[in-house]
């Protein structure tokens, strides 16, 4: 069977003339999650927002199935992290959802039966489907970060970066989360996910990537995710000039 | 007894003048306020509102009391307000609350200094509160051409605007111009602003431009309801505003915008979901049941 898969080259990120993301190349697979790791300041948000066409690129390109990312934006799907929201916003789980179809519809085309089926169809993945009509301030920090995947998942999306969708969640929400991803992946999707907890990068990711800065290294979390690895990117500065106490109990 | 103070305003041409530019407006203001609310630009709208004073003065001065040239000049007003507010913010430190009170004390000192200049007598207070009342041709048809620019623009971007609004970051990463939309809701809300500017007032204006969707804010959990609902709040509200003002011979435009409040009120207290009445009233039922289940506890688990 072969793969799809986004391809990054050669890329670099800069905010005015200083660069945040240093000529990173990767190859990362679909059907795996992938940790993104790094102290804070690494570049994990810039890259991220790189991908998306959030910042311009200052040099390097990425191509997803082969084309260019920019031909399908309905295919890669961000997910910000929780605290940018305003989850007072007057909308319920379902109408979030729904949200994510208008990459599909396009700006006027109407709600058809199975955009509704599509809907209830990432819900159910999601097991929101009873959550729906709830106002979205009315779930709990991972329910909504399952709503953000409900969403994505309507959108149809096969590329899903996530910005610490693990942050502030306890042990359960953290499992529930951890499942809906691995589902995702099992489905043939990506899932490219910013992560500071070291001590459970090995039960949730397949590969890890450590960033600061630059790519610091690459490759599956067996292989890859070693104390060395830890060292090197919590501990030399390449860009990021404060200390940084890293999380080493692994 | 006699119904026919009921039915007066609707023979007084002045009044049906008025009433048609109050539901016209009302719906319009109604329905951005929902914008208004949620992208929290309230304060920003009252500071765009009291900037429009030079651009009329400058007109004043230049062309006279000729309704056309006061639209322009209101108009010009305000997108150099609301321009100099983004290039301020976006090239210095300076963030964008700051660089627009900055900027609208500045321009409506200007334009008080500028209207004494003018030979004509200038009644501010008309500005700030408008004349309804006096409705002339000119004014029913900007009102008009306005409402019928505006309206169909949102009902157009509806989804664009509410990807926006909801998650900027998020819409601009599926290739939604949230730039653009954002400048083009400033424009259109300056549009309506200025045509509620004769009607009711800068002032007043404002509490059109926020009142409707604050109260539908308390009532639904439904964005395309707070436009919708909002603009017929507005309308509705409006027009009863107008006419109780008729028939209790109070000044107008303040009388709308109470009428307005009070229904605001009304939601803030009663709303089934977050009204404050509401929730005091509410059983505690969590409460008696966990207490039911400790006292239902077993002592052989203690």
């Amino acid at each position: 069977m072969s793969y799809h898969q986004l391809e990054i080259k050669d890329l670099t990120v800069s905010y005015k003339r200083v660069p945040a993301v240093h000529h990173v190349s990767l190859e990362l697979r679909c059907g795996s999650c992938v940790g993104l790791l790094g102290p804070n300041g690494a570049g994990k948000t810039s890259l991220f927002k790189a991908l998306v066409g959030l910042v311009p690129l200052e040099t390097g390109s990425m191509s997803f199935h082969g084309h260019s990312k920019s031909l399908a934006a309905s295919e890669i799907a961000y997910l910000p992290q929780r605290t940018t929201v305003d989850w007072d916003f007057p909308i319920t789980v379902r109408g979030m959802v729904e949200m994510g179809r208008y990459q599909v519809l396009g700006w006027r085309k109407r709600f058809r039966e199975e955009d509704g089926r599509a809907v209830d169809k990432a819900l159910e993945a999601m097991e929101l489907e009873d959550l729906g009509d709830r106002q979205i301030s009315a779930l709990s920090g991972g329910q909504q970060q399952r709503a953000f995947l409900a969403r994505a998942l309507a959108q149809e999306a096969h590329v899903f970066l996530l910005d610490e969708p693990f942050s502030g969640l306890d042990k359960p929400a953290q499992d529930l989360l951890a499942g809906a991803i691995r589902h995702l992946a099992k489905a043939g999707n990506l899932l490219v996910v910013s992560h500071h907890d070291l001590r459970t990068v090995r039960d949730l990711f397949d590969q890890v990537i450590f960033l600061n800065g630059e790519l610091v290294a690459f490759g599956d979390t067996g292989l890859v995710f070693t104390a060395e690895n830890i060292q090197k990117t919590f501990q030399t500065h390449i860009f990021s000039g404060s200390a940084h106490e890293p999380d080493l109990a692994v | 007894m006699s119904l026919t103070w009921l039915f007066e305003p609707f023979h007084h041409e002045f009044m049906q003048r008025a009433l048609f530019g109050c539901a016209l407006i009302g719906f319009t203001n109604g329905a951005l306020s929902a914008f208004i609310v949620i992208r929290r630009l309230a304060l920003m709208a009252d500071a765009m509102a009291h900037s429009l004073l030079p651009g009329v003065a400058v007109a004043l001065l230049l062309f006279g009391l000729a309704p056309g040239t006061l639209f322009v000049g209101a108009l010009v007003a305000a997108l150099l307000v609301a321009f100099g507010t983004q290039i301020i913010s976006n090239s210095s430190r300076i963030k964008e609350d700051t660089a627009l009170g900055l900027l609208f004390a500045c321009s409506f000192s200007l334009g008080l200094v500028l209207i004494s200049f003018s030979r004509l007598s200038v009644n501010v207070s008309d500005y700030l509160f408008g004349n309804i009342l006096g409705l002339g041709d000119a004014d029913l048809w900007s009102i008009y051409l306005i409402s019928l620019t505006v309206l169909p623009v949102l009902v157009a971007l509806e989804r664009p605007l509410l990807l926006t609004v909801f998650e900027p970051s998020v819409a601009a990463s599926q290739g939604v111009p949230v730039k653009t939309l954002k400048y083009l809701l400033m424009g259109l809300l300056v549009l309506s602003m200025i045509s509620s500017l004769q009607a009711v007032g800068v002032i007043l204006a404002l509490g059109m431009l926020i009142a409707p969707a604050a109260t539908i804010y308390l009532l639904s959990d439904s964005f395309t309801s707070m436009f919708w609902v909002g603009g017929i709040l507005g309308c509705v509200g409006s027009c009863t505003g107008l006419l109780t003002s008729f028939w209790l011979n109070l000044p107008s435009g303040p009388c709308i915008v109470l009428v307005l409040g009070l229904i605001f009120l009304l939601a803030y207290l009663f709303s089934p979901k977050y009204g404050i009445v509401t929730k005091l009233l509410r059983p505690h039922h969590l409460h008696e049941a966990s207490l039911a289940r400790w006292k239902r506890r077993d002592p052989t688990q203690m």
